[in-house]
């Protein structure tokens, strides 16, 4: 081959007076970097994706994995990454296909965002002592409520509530496949979120029976592909979401390749073992929003009008108006994903250049209705790249309800955030259907790690409150007044409609 | 047999739906519709193995989500009849509009003329139980069986020179079968898609379906107990298989 290989991304070595040759790397690694030949176990680095998983798992902290061994000539415009992806074009004339969120060095606006504390006037408040109110409603709210009088005299509520989610706080955990994501791990985030009172989605590969229990806390979802619904998926679900677009890959369909179509997958999915799960780009029965409408409406009509149903939309450059548009159709919350949204299996060139900030998404489609008058009647949840519980503080000020996390889910599952989620073989038993792999995860210890993480960050927020003179969600919620800008340009401070820092 | 009759003159969707549930609930064998003009997701989600006749015109996405019931449609159909349908029969006497049998998942639908675009779209298969049968007695416009991912869709052409005559056929097709009535030109071919051999042991196969079909309609089937069809399927069941490179 003219092009030859390129140099490995990471180098891998073992300290031989550590080492005491139990071979665990070798079993741990599932992409084959160790193998053992006569008495000495052998690295091939270029195999190495950085997972971490031989680091984690060596009794002895012999192993040491280093990042870019070798570099190019530097270049700051023909960067490695740059000179790879072409040779590797060269080589292949394929799409390169990539896992996790976007990898590209952009400016985070969340790192660039401030939060409040009060000092002496409106002093602070004590979450130790004081109660914080972080109960959240997602769903329709009425823009304004009527009342009658009985003929006792008792005053009667008129207006018809919609079907609302309570959460006991407002952090979900957002939609990823059986499929994409092995059962123990769905099965890790589905008893963390029963048991603190929040929600999970489904994604889009149907729901597995062994997660009927935790049916109450989740949120099933229909994509193009349809995979896994029928009425029965339909009404086991606490809210239904009809998923349009994602963060990590806005305008193309899902494609969950045969090889991660186990007999369990086609079980829930309903489809053939080893065939190509597809996802069409667009759902073939939606051309409008008022095509949109229709397919809300159908939704509502089958479950009886009894549950939620949320649509989910990437952040893209026209968000405002198209989450107007779903606000005024009959969906009860729109979800938004944004650009560093994570992904089984995405182009590259979509993760890394399609799609727009959660951040920027949140605050224009908040102004956008709240502009229009109907801010209040429709939920916002937000999602794709929520990292810490002040990104979640942060999002909720400028204006969302509540915020799915995934990455962060799945960090907390033991995912190094390696990106090779596509190929199957995540050595941590996370996305990979490879039963050898799947059991490496406990799901009652994934359900404590996870349920320790949304609860850890619950009682930052309740703290960055409390900081802020804040004792109620709803007075953080859009509540740019607590927010600033650090080194943001006008034009973004304008967007994001908050101060400068200093002001 | 139990019969409940509705009018359903003026009558919005939602409590028509209610009243067909009700109707089900309390045992109902058949339940008989007139007057029916647009209203939208008849029998949506439904269940049971009752037959329900439909007087009318109904709107968008009957049968939408439906798991049993067989329902009879005395006139055209709007789009998406037997959207998701999970199981059950939709005959429509008359002809119907785009997205016909969108990702349906199991069932039958009939219908006796034309229908519009994007018929059969992303239809697929889980084992031999739920395999979702679509026949047309006449024509469908483009991109018919589009992402077909699994079941049959059978256009027969009657009254027309040529079954099909309309483009993207099977285009991103990777699973079920679609077969048309007489020769169909390479041109209107999908990408994706490829013409077969229609064997005496494929007649085999789908005569039950078109002495179904035929019964329903009042046709008679020997006219079409022959092999001049063309089968058209995948290429391959992993379209997308050799479409990336690793990162």
């Amino acid at each position: 081959m003219t092009l030859g290989s390129v140099p490995p991304k990471f180098k891998v070595s073992i300290d031989r007076d550590q080492c005491m040759d139990c071979g665990r790397c070798i079993e741990n690694c599932s992409y084959g970097v160790y193998r053992r030949e006569g008495d000495k176990i052998l690295i091939e680095s270029r195999k190495c994706t950085g997972c971490l998983r031989c680091v984690a798992m060596c009794p002895r902290d012999a192993i040491t994995l280093t990042e870019k061994p070798v570099d190019y000539r530097s270049h700051p415009l023909w960067s490695r990454e740059v000179r790879e992806d072409i040779i590797k074009q060269a080589r292949s004339g394929k799409i390169i296909l990539s896992g996790m969120g976007n990898a590209s060095d952009l400016p985070v606006v969340y790192d660039h965002l401030l939060l409040d504390a009060c000092q002496v006037t409106n002093p602070s408040i004590d979450p130790l002592r004081e109660p914080m109110e972080l109960r959240t409603y997602i769903g329709k709210k009425p823009s304004k409520l009527k009342f009658r009088k009985t003929e006792s005299g008792d005053v009667e509520l008129e207006t018809k509530i919609a079907p609302n989610l309570k959460l006991n706080t407002p952090i979900m955990i957002g939609h990823m496949s059986f499929g994409a994501i092995s059962l123990n791990s769905q099965l890790s985030m589905a008893k963390a979120v029963t048991e603190l009172g929040t929600y999970m989605g489904t994604g889009e590969g149907g729901l597995h029976e062994a997660l009927y229990p935790y049916q109450d806390h989740m949120i099933v979802q229909v994509a193009s592909g349809r995979f896994g619904v029928n009425i029965d998926y339909l009404e086991r679900g606490a809210a239904i979401e009809i998923k349009i677009g994602q963060g990590a890959k806005p305008g193309i369909g899902g494609h969950l390749p045969g090889e991660k179509v186990s007999e369990e997958v086609s079980k829930a999915r309903m489809i053939p073992i080893g065939s190509d799960a597809i996802s069409p780009a667009p759902h073939h029965d939606i051309y409008s929003i008022e095509d949109l409408v229709q397919l809300i409406r159908s939704l509502k009509e089958a479950t009886e009008w009894k549950k939620p149903v949320f649509v989910k939309i990437a952040a893209v450059h026209n968000v405002a108006p198209i989450a107007a548009g779903i606000a005024r159709s009959s969906a009860d919350a729109v979800v938004i994903d944004g650009f560093r949204g994570g992904t089984g299996a995405a182009p590259k060139v979509f993760r890394d250049n399609v799609g727009i900030p959660i951040e920027i998404a949140i605050a224009s489609v908040d102004q956008k209705l709240r502009e229009q008058g109907v801010r209040n009647e429709i939920s916002i949840i937000a999602s794709g790249g929520i990292r810490s519980s002040a990104d979640l503080a942060k999002s909720i000020a400028l204006g969302a309800d509540a915020v799915n996390i995934g990455t962060a889910a799945l960090v907390a599952l033991g995912c190094r955030v390696c990106g090779n989620c596509y190929r199957n073989l995540c050595p941590w038993g996370i996305a990979t259907q490879r039963p050898e792999l799947v059991s490496r995860l406990d799901p009652e210890r994934g359900a404590v790690q996870v349920s320790n993480l949304i609860q850890g960050w619950t009682d930052e927020l309740s703290e960055l409150m409390g900081a802020a003179g804040i004792n109620s969600i709803e007075s953080l919620r859009g509540n740019r007044d607590r927010l600033r800008g650090y080194m943001l340009d006008e034009k973004m401070l304008n967007i994001l409609d908050v101060l400068p820092a200093g002001a | 047999m139990k019969t409940v009759k509705i009018d359903s003159r003026g009558m919005h969707y939602t409590p028509l739906n209610q009243k067909i549930r009700a109707a089900v609930a309390d045992g109902a064998e058949e339940i008989i519709l007139d007057n029916v003009l647009g209203q939208r997701f008849i029998g949506d989600g439904l269940r049971g193995n009752v037959r329900i006749i439909v007087n009318g015109v109904p709107g968008g996405d009957l049968g939408m989500f439906m798991s049993g019931p067989t329902c009879i449609v005395h006139g055209n159909a709007e789009h998406a009849p037997g959207n998701t349908m999970d199981k059950g029969m939709l005959v429509i006497h008359g002809s119907a509009g785009d997205a016909v049998a969108h990702s349906m998942r199991g069932g039958k639908v009939f219908i006796k003329n034309n229908i519009g675009y994007r018929g059969g779209i992303h239809m697929k298969q889980y084992e031999v139980e739920a395999r979702p049968i679509l026949v047309v007695g006449g024509t469908a416009h483009s991109f018919l069986g589009e992402y077909m991912a699994g079941g049959l869709v059978l256009v027969l052409g009657i009254g027309k020179d040529k079954a099909m005559t309309d483009r993207g056929i099977g285009s991103g097709i990777h699973g079920g079968e679609i077969i048309i009535r007489g020769e169909v030109d390479d041109f209107l071919l999908g990408g994706g898609a490829k013409k077969f051999k229609f064997t005496e042991s494929d007649l085999e196969r789908i005569a039950p379906i078109i002495k179904s079909f035929c019964e329903q309609f009042g046709y008679d089937a020997a006219e079409f107990l022959d092999t001049n069809y063309t089968k058209i399927g995948p290429v391959s069941s992993r379209p997308f298989a050799s479409k990336y490179v690793w990162e």
